[in-house]
């Protein structure tokens, strides 16, 4: 079966092979140039080397925050403690479901990036995390993480190489806040997910308070390829900030939903247009989040940008995690951001007082505007709300639940207004 | 069926079947072995917990009192400290709950493409309401967050199965599909 999205305007590296069925086992994997990075870096490289090829190639961390990984690498202290590499395999930002779809397709390209990644860092065991909901691809991954220990890719000296490599499959069970990575750490600990204050950060005391190196699926799957061809090759796509290709996970009101990896330079128009199909028949595009409900929405008439983390910066959202959520004009805005918002109010953990409350009264306003209740100055007050939650708790959850309130606020408040004065709703049926 | 099973990926098992036994004893033979091997991965007994409580809901249905102090006591912790973690998650039952647990993704991605509808129709259906377990035991039907699966609305996922593309005309041939 070909994968339903493939388009030639993508620039399919770490998506070529999602929909060949064959790819999913080792050999397949082998048969298509699988585990040779890691042959050439345990076989070639230092764990330094590794480092430093990633550092040079500029890959960015793809789960929302985009530090550089190779950079993230390099703080790791070179002492005798044990030191673990956890995947975040969490996938929960709404609109967000690349890293399903490179486990389900090709999990091997994820094994062998831990790999090369725990050599550079020298850890010693990898858990992923996955979160729970995630059954058939646990199935997947499972299946993986077997065939990878009896070819002696995981395990006691990897490939003859002296380097030893415990992995484990770690489940979550329903969190979003395990996706945080202090409250993943947590959560691998037998903890609730609650996330902690940094400093410390997971570098100086992490994982049972070792040094540990947190990364998402897609920035790991990255390293294969980074390590086989080198940090030149990786940067002939994207942009001197934003080098290589990203998946974009598009969903909401699209002719062709669905992942799509491209070149951090391709214009969002026409990701949105051109691969995605644009909205369907007959109805125009409002709105678009680019990158998950935790960044800025962009009005329509906004995204003639590249998809860089600066183009789309500039463009006034952020590129985040890359899960594109398009809206056309039968949204009711005030809907959209309320279901949003409620989101965050159910999945804050609770430690902070501004982010508990917060998120409750966003929500409880917000349902009042959206019954025709709602009062005038209901407005200011979500945006003063929205103001103390911002910069003030452990963990960004907060700042998160209050960007697209603000944001739809600024673009389309006479959305707001049209419920509040006329109660009525400006959505096109 | 345990020999199988590798030591790395013994705690991650899918762990919601439609067969449950809530009087099933916790941890032997096989599971007793599973078990072994979850500890074997972890510097510590704490963090084996979300595993087991894994495995203790894939043979009980559901986290009981009784299976909570159980799992406690096993890995040296007390039952509150159990408790509290266990109620921080929502794939943990702390009550029981219908054979086929039917979540509903009502997120923003699926919620833009219809997502009320099939709650609806499912909660019609069902003949219950969020939360409840339908008189004949059968289902319990539940509204979750964002599945991962946003690009193929609506998501349904029924125990350890997942359904793309539901739409609201599609529920009683999935609901029949079930028995
Ligand atoms: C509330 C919240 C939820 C997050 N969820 C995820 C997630 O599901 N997956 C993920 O990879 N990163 C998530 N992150 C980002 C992680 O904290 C962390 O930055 C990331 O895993 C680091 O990997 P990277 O550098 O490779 O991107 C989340 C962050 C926050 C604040
Ligand atoms: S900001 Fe919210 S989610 Fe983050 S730690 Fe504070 S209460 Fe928890
Ligand atoms: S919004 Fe339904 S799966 Fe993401």
């Amino acid at each position: 079966m070909a994968y339903p999205y493939a388009d030639p305007r993508e620039t399919r590296l770490l998506s070529k092979h999602f929909g060949e069925k064959d790819a999913i086992g080792i050999d397949g994997w082998i048969e298509r140039g699988g585990y040779r990075a890691l042959k050439k870096a345990l076989g070639s490289m230092s764990p330094d080397e590794v480092t430093g090829v990633v550092k040079e190639s500029g890959l960015r961390g793809r789960g929302g925050a985009g530090f550089p990984a190779g950079l993230k690498w390099s703080f790791m202290p070179k002492d005798d403690r044990p030191r673990y590499l956890v995947c975040n395999a969490d996938e929960s930002e709404p609109g967000t479901f690349k890293d399903r779809e490179i486990m389900r397709w090709t999990p091997h390209q994820l094994l062998e990036g831990c790999i090369i990644a725990g050599y550079a860092i020298q850890a010693e065991h990898c858990y992923v995390y996955i979160r729970g909901e995630f059954v058939d691809i646990v199935r997947i991954l499972n299946g993986a993480v077997g065939e990878a220990y009896e070819r002696g890719y995981l395990g006691r000296d990897i490939l003859g190489s002296g380097f030893d490599l415990e992995l484990t499959v770690h489940l979550g069970a329903g969190a979003y806040i395990a996706g945080e990575e202090t409250g993943l750490l947590n959560s691998l600990e037998g903890r609730r997910a609650e996330p902690r204050i940094k400093p410390p950060f997971p570098a100086q005391r992490g994982a049972f308070n070792m040094p540990t190196t947190v990364n998402n699926v897609e920035t790991l799957a990255s390293v294969a390829h980074i390590v086989m061809n080198g940090a030149d090759w990786y940067r002939q796509w994207g942009t001197e900030k934003s080098p290589g290709t990203k998946l974009f996970s598009c969903c909401g009101h699209l002719q062709r939903p669905g992942n799509y990896e491209v070149s951090l330079d391709f214009n969002l128009r026409d990701l949105v247009y051109e691969l995605c199909g644009g909205p369907p028949e007959g109805r125009a595009l409002l709105a678009v989040i680019p990158g998950g409900s935790s960044v800025p929405i962009m009005k329509a008439d906004e995204i003639d940008c590249d998809v860089s983390y600066e183009g789309i910066e500039a463009a006034g959202s952020m590129l985040g995690s890359g899960g594109l959520i398009a809206m056309d004009e039968s949204t009711c805005m005030v809907r959209a951001v309320r279901k949003m918002v409620e989101f965050y109010a159910h999945e804050s953990c609770g430690q902070c007082t501004n982010c508990r409350e917060g998120t409750a009264w966003l929500a409880k306003i917000l349902q009042r505007i959206e019954r025709g209740a709602g009062r005038e100055e209901d407005i200011p007050l979500l945006l003063d709300i929205s103001a103390n939650m911002a910069g003030r708790t452990i963990c960004p959850l907060s700042d998160s639940a209050a960007v697209p309130v603000v944001s739809s606020i600024q673009k389309f408040e006479h959305e707001y207004l049209a419920h509040i004065r006329d109660g009525t709703c400006t959505a096109v049926r | 069926m345990s020999d199988a099973l590798h030591p790395a990926v013994a705690g991650a098992q899918p762990s919601q079947r439609a067969e449950k036994n809530p009087e099933a004893p916790l941890f032997e033979g096989d599971y007793r072995d599973r078990f072994e091997r979850v500890l074997s991965r972890y510097p510590n007994k704490q963090a084996a917990l979300l595993p087991v409580l894994n495995m203790a809901q894939e043979i009980r249905g559901w986290l009981s009192p009784q299976t909570i102090a159980r799992v406690a006591e096993l890995l040296e912790l007390t039952p509150a400290y159990v408790r509290s973690v266990a109620s921080f998650y929502t794939m943990f039952s702390t009550r029981p709950v219908g054979k086929h647990v039917i979540q509903v993704c009502t997120g923003i991605g699926c919620d833009l493409c219809g997502a009320q509808a099939v709650v609806d129709k499912l909660l019609e259906a069902t003949g219950t309401r969020i939360g409840e377990v339908s008189k004949d035991g059968k289902y319990t039907v539940v509204e979750v967050e964002c599945l991962g699966a946003c690009g193929f609305p609506t998501v349904v996922q029924v125990n350890d199965r997942v359904f793309e593309n539901v739409k609201a005309e599609d529920v009683e041939g999935l609901l029949a599909e079930l028995d």
